[in-house]
């Protein structure tokens, strides 16, 4: 548990098996004992953990719903750290969302629903999920968290809203698939997600938990690289590489305090000023076609 | 024809790779594509060629040598030399060989079809020698591992259903010219690297003869065209030759087929691969 405002954080960097609910699930059981015999009191999946990313067809018998079985055997996984996971919810009305979940000695805490669903290039989510409609931060027993799930983060808002709801962490679940080959030791999506992580951290004077997976489905590979960043965007911990690792840190929560001291960021953000002018270009672009 | 610049001459920036972290990453694939589908082995054609021989260097490395079998299979008008090179990969990695002379099989097809054309021939030996890949595959319980690069696969510069077919391929994306680097940097033996591609359909054959321009420039072109999505104007503002694009465009366009299942008459409301989408990797 915390110590003196200690908070140890544990990101299982895991390979998913594709569609497989079951095998995923006591692979999860096994990387939460060995987070807790570590002496991490929260633990973090990647993206879509539970079920592997490109689902595909597969994405509604890959499906869960939150009253269900499935739920407590997942919510069972907190009773001693708690656990962020990811897993297909499916709505009563038949939504299927990619979605990450907060449990906490034995109960959801929190759900994010990805909202910006990536749909270009080699990825296909919006054909096969539906998105969610919020940004909401939420308490922990550790400070208040918010939940961007991969594609979110490519999105300021995102951090930002989350950031004016006074989070002192984000966590960050994904499946990114590695490309982008250079002359450059590490990919190129390595490189952009190193650059975001930091800049959100660092701009949004917050801790920033990143977790990614590793492993390939149809050809694509995941590179792992999970990191866990300070409010002054500096990284803690990471796992360069692309092989499941378990990444232990130590998170002196007070770091948030100090860091807003020194740099009083979000004491200056002008929240009127900033939705003023957003409605304002929504207000002109409703005039204009394009 | 003078011999390819694939070691001599500097890399277009942009194709220019860390032959490192590919290494890691096509290793890596090989491991988990082959051994989650219930699979600890591979055979694979080996020619002589840089393409045949990264893929041997990386399938030895992720498997073991001897979990890779390579099947050399000249026929009898093809360059003697490439069979010895060939040869030279298997003894430098270490892997399992195999000898097919496809000269008889495909002679006795042929001899009721004497006027076939070179194409015919050409085209029908890749299938013969897809044919022994196959049934080498079940009968050593390994998959077919592919060694076309990119650059013919977008250019169609292959026979479908022979060279082209495998279950999985690990350079598919990479480029001739990122092939050398690759190659170069895992030791392939520099002869290999740097003699002239060849399909050595017959003894002096050339790819860059046959398809009338040099790697390292579709290479550049392929890039813009296809990393980058240029127009054609754009293009010719970066100098390239109207008919050099037009051609490779072309050669692209219509070789699209090669690189797609057949079509299929849609009829019902889930038809495979337009409305029945799963995975490749489903539940592995």
């Amino acid at each position: 548990m915390t110590d003196h405002g200690r908070l140890s954080v544990a990101l299982a960097q895991i390979d998913p098996a594709l569609g497989d609910r079951g095998r995923n699930l006591e692979r999860h059981r096994q990387w939460v004992k060995q987070a807790a015999e570590a002496g991490a009191s929260l633990l973090v999946f990647p993206e879509l953990s539970l079920t592997g990313y490109f689902l595909k067809d597969l994405v509604p018998e890959s499906a869960i719903q939150l009253e269900s079985k499935e739920m407590r055997d997942l919510a069972a996984l907190s009773t001693q750290l708690d656990v962020v996971l990811g897993a297909v919810i499916e709505s009563p009305d038949h939504r299927y969302f990619n979605a990450s979940l907060y449990f906490s000695r034995g109960e959801l805490l929190h759900m994010h629903r990805k909202v910006y669903l990536p749909t270009y290039g080699m990825f296909d989510e919006q054909r096969y999920f539906a998105p969610g409609d919020r940004f909401r931060s939420f308490a922990t027993p550790f400070g208040r968290a918010g939940i961007l799930v991969c594609e979110d983060i490519w999105h300021l808002s995102s951090a930002y809203i989350l950031s004016l709801e006074g989070v002192d962490m984000i966590i960050c679940p994904s499946s990114s698939p590695g490309r982008g080959i250079t002359t450059d030791e590490r990919l190129g999506t390595a490189e952009s997600y190193a650059l975001v992580c930091r800049t959100y951290a660092q701009f949004l004077t917050t801790f920033f938990l990143y977790c990614n997976r590793v492993g390939f489905e149809d050809g694509a590979n995941f590179w792992g690289g999970s990191m866990v960043i300070g409010p002054n965007g500096d990284i803690i911990a990471q796992h360069q590489d692309a092989d499941e690792a378990l990444v232990l840190a130590t998170l002196d929560l007070a770091d948030v305090r100090r860091e807003r001291l020194a740099n009083p960021l979000l004491r200056d953000e002008r929240l009127e000023l900033t939705i003023n002018e957003l409605r304002r270009v929504s207000h002109e672009r409703t005039r204009k076609p394009f | 024809m003078s011999a390819p610049a694939s070691l001599s001459e500097p890399v277009f920036p942009p194709l220019a790779i860390n032959p490192e972290l590919v290494r890691v990453i096509l290793v890596g694939f090989i491991q988990n594509e082959v051994r989650k589908v219930g699979f600890e082995r591979v055979v694979l054609g080996l020619s002589g060629g840089v393409d045949s021989s990264l893929v041997a260097t990386l399938a030895s490395q992720a498997l073991g040598p001897k979990n890779v079998l390579g099947v050399i299979m000249p026929y009898r008008l093809s360059d003697p030399k490439s069979r010895r090179d060939a040869l030279e990969v298997v003894k430098q990695l270490g892997i399992e060989p195999l000898e097919i002379d496809i000269s008889p099989q495909v002679d006795a097809y042929f001899d009721r079809f004497p006027d076939a054309d070179q194409k015919r021939r050409g085209n029908k030996m890749a299938r013969e020698r897809m044919t022994v890949l196959y049934d080498q595959s079940w009968a050593w319980r390994a998959l077919v591992i592919g060694t076309s690069n990119k650059t013919e696969l977008l250019l169609g510069y292959g026979t479908i259903y022979g060279d082209m077919a495998s279950a999985i391929n690990p350079i598919g994306d990479l480029y001739k010219t990122q092939v050398w680097q690759l190659a170069d940097a895992v030791d392939v033996p520099t002869a290999i690297v740097q003699k002239a591609p060849s399909a050595d359909l017959w003894a002096g054959q050339s790819d860059e003869t046959e398809l009338g321009f040099q790697y390292r420039m579709i290479d550049q072109l392929l890039y813009y065209l296809v990393e980058r999505r240029y127009s054609v104007e754009e293009l010719k503002r970066q100098g390239f030759d109207e008919a050099f694009i037009t051609e490779i465009m072309r050669r692209v366009r219509e070789n699209q087929y090669k690189r797609r299942l057949p079509v299929i008459a849609k009829l019902t409301s889930r038809t495979i691969d337009r409305d029945f989408r799963y995975p490749r990797d489903w539940g592995h």
